[in-house]
């Protein structure tokens, strides 16, 4: 096509800056989440994840202390330094000193005046604080609890694994990420050999009624999950697996079966016709030849599958809310995501954020390890 | 017992039984049931070769029967019945569904999600197909927007739930808006009737990768004597995507379509995860689950009501398969 005179012109550029543009639209969403899975929780809420690069303004409260307070001519002074509390100073140990930019003595507006300023206050008190933290306060009476003062500080940005740690400790997610491996490491692998020997037999075996076998499948690729559900927890009550793990891979493994059939059999049916017939006119059972023969040949549809599958039960929230019981011990990540902590951590950002992207880890690693076998499986199957 | 071990328990049981499964049973055919020897080895062989594809086949038959085409009927049956599952009650949930302003809110939106997302993912799908077509950089583009398909509907909802969050420090959306200017934050997910869109664009986010694949293979696949004839003939860049490209792929862009339309009628996390149904966001899929555990006649019949409008696309979809094999 580049020869084609009148193709690379001027549209070249602006379909560079389109692609960009959407490429940079799709990206931004999760990147966000992963810059603020990192982020300290007070600064999620201080600043914007696009700002995490850059200090942060935020918002703290002490009181000036009123031991240190001396008596003079005009009243009473009190010179000390914001940065001696101690729970200031765990704050601003974090990425060394902070500056002070700005002060009140209200909390409705903690920025009212610049930092070194004289503020004039009711009742004749002034206050000042300087960038160093240091501050004065001037009243005329005796002090009592000490004037409350708020302050604003450029905090450096302040990049922790704190949340990974909450989240993998305290929140329980370990245990939830153990449990999505074992409900989808047998879903993904058990399913791969019975569909295999059913597609052989639907694409290379002839016999009466594999025309409406075959279109049996393709209509059970849409039969909705959700009919599923209520008769099959009964059955499974009936038959005593009740909620629990085999009860889970059970229901994976068919719920993946036409997909991984129809799969299968478009793939093989596509196998060179002579390969399979000169085995057969050799001697070979079908038997053979599928396990000698078709099955090594389809390895790329294998794989394909099993990708699905994965990425499939890994993701799944429907399957494992009923088929798996509620509690912490067999809860899955994205039950324990949209169940657990969305209620009981709803405001916390960095939390959320970090459990979000610990369930999405190994998917987006495996997505990226073995893109082509799933654009292959894709393309294989496009009615899915 | 630990679930680690029963989950490389059940592999091996489950790997191994299957192994075991077809190799004794054919063996059983051809050694013990039908032998080729005896009287008629030939007469044997045929009837063996007879048999042996449904040996091949009961498996899959066996987990597809129970788990997806008893419960078509299983679950009609059941969503007959009332709550407790004992009385008879005919139409009676289906009656009840009817009456249920929050029910046909749920098929309004439904409606509105099956006509949104898929035309909103094929059109960016075929569009990022096209633009990357010719690209130095095409595949690492293609890459990134296909990226989303790897994240699950509950990871994606989250990952949304920053962009829309009601705060200009954390919403990328507030944070626009008080970059150009309002002063107070909204609640994007609480703007009644919008909030649908704000939804659907989750999920079109994650399957626009699914249509450009599709269609950037598609696309690809067509025969470059047709678009040089046409740019010989004069025709400009759109003119030859749109009345020589569009045209040779619009099987393809149907089948895309119609998938994504199948996936748009089950997907209940998004809702789940991000409004819980609240503020008129409601769908089929999250309204079962409201009452599933509770009362499973009504659970059944919205299921049942779900199946009703995929069978349409389920019809269609089996008529093109055997047109193709035929």
């Amino acid at each position: 096509m580049d020869n084609i005179a009148g193709q690379k012109s001027s549209l070249g550029i602006a379909t560079h800056l389109t692609v960009a543009i959407l490429v940079i639209l799709w990206l931004i969403p999760t990147v966000g989440l992963l810059v603020s899975s990192f982020r300290d929780r007070d600064q999620i809420s201080a600043s914007g994840w696009w700002e995490a690069p850059f200090p942060v303004e935020q918002v703290y409260r002490t009181r000036a202390d009123p031991d240190l307070a001396v008596q003079t001519d005009d009243g009473w002074v009190i010179e000390g330094n914001l940065f001696d509390d101690e729970a200031l100073q765990e704050v601003f140990t974090v990425g060394g000193e902070g500056r002070i930019t700005a002060f009140s003595d209200s909390a409705r507006n903690p920025g009212a005046f610049e930092a070194g300023q004289v503020a004039e206050l009711e009742d004749g008190v002034t206050l000042t604080v300087n960038p160093d933290g240091s501050y004065v306060v001037t009243r005329p009476d005796e002090p009592g609890r000490g004037e409350r003062l708020y302050f604003q500080a450029e905090v450096p940005p302040d990049f922790t694994l704190g949340n990974y740690d909450t989240v993998l400790r305290a929140d329980g997610m370990t245990q939830a990420f153990i449990n999505t491996a074992t409900v989808t490491i047998p879903a993904t692998v058990i399913p791969i050999l019975v569909a295999a020997f059913a597609a052989y037999a639907l694409a290379w075996m002839d016999f009466r009624g594999r025309g409406i076998l075959i279109a049996a499948v393709v209509g059970l690729l849409v039969v909705p999950l959700q009919l599923a559900l209520v008769p099959m927890l009964k059955f499974h009550n009936t038959i005593g697996v009740g909620q629990s793990f085999i009860g889970i891979w059970f229901a994976h493994t068919a719920f993946g079966m036409p997909l991984a059939v129809y799969l299968l059999r478009n793939y093989m049916v596509g196998l060179p016709r002579d390969i399979i017939e000169s085995a057969k006119v050799d001697g070979a059972t079908d038997f053979q030849v599928f396990t000698k023969i078709v099955l090594p040949l389809s390895f790329p549809a294998l794989a394909a599958f099993a990708i699905f599958q994965f990425l499939w039960t890994w993701n799944d929230l429907l399957v494992a809310k009923v088929f798996l019981p509620a509690s912490d011990d067999s809860q899955v990540m994205t039950v324990k995501i949209a169940d657990d902590l969305l209620g009981s951590r709803g405001g916390d950002w960095g939390i959320l954020a970090t459990a979000a992207f610990v369930s999405i880890a190994v998917p987006i690693l495996v997505f990226f390890s073995m893109q082509r076998f799933l654009v292959r499986g894709l393309l294989a199957g496009s009615v899915k | 017992m630990n679930p680690i071990v029963q989950g490389i328990l059940t592999i091996a049981i489950g790997v191994g039984g299957c192994v075991g499964y077809f190799i004794l049973s054919n063996w059983l055919l051809d050694n013990v049931v039908y032998p080729a020897k005896g009287p008629n080895p030939g007469r044997n062989i045929n009837r063996a070769n007879k048999i042996r594809p449904w040996l091949f086949l009961l498996p899959a038959i066996l987990a597809l029967g129970l788990y997806l085409v008893y419960p078509v009927i299983g679950s009609f049956w059941r969503s007959l019945f009332d709550r407790s599952g004992n009385e008879f009650v005919g139409a009676g949930n289906y009656i009840q569904l009817a009456g249920d302003p929050e029910f046909r809110q749920s098929v309004f939106n439904n409606l509105l999600w099956v006509l949104v997302v898929p035309a909103m993912a094929t059109f960016f799908g075929l569009l990022i197909a096209q633009l990357t077509d010719r690209l130095s950089w095409g595949n690492i583009a293609k890459s990134l927007i296909f990226m989303p398909m790897a994240i699950s509907f509950v990871g994606a909802s989250l990952i949304w739930k920053f962009v829309y969050a009601n705060d200009a420090d954390i919403g990328l959306i507030n944070a626009l808006r008080a970059f150009v200017g309002f002063e107070n934050p909204v609640d994007p997910l609480q703007i009644p009737f919008w909030n649908n869109f704000f939804l659907m664009f989750i999920l079109v986010w994650i399957q626009t990768g699914f249509a450009m694949v599709i269609l950037s293979a598609a696309l690809r696949g067509i025969p470059e004597e047709t678009i040089e004839a046409a740019i010989i003939d004069g025709a400009s860049p759109l003119q030859v995507f749109f009345q020589i490209k569009v045209p040779q792929i619009m099987g393809t862009i149907v089948v895309v379509w119609t998938t994504i339309t199948i996936l748009v009628l089950k997907v209940f996390d998004i809702v789940y995860t991000m409004t819980g149904g609240n503020f008129g966001t409601q769908i089929l899929p999250s309204y079962m689950m409201e009452y599933m555990f509770r009362d499973d006649g009504r659970a059944t019949a919205v299921a049942f009501v779900i199946m009703v409008l995929v069978l349409p696309v389920m019809v269609w979809n089996i008529v093109q398969a055997r047109k193709e094999m035929a």
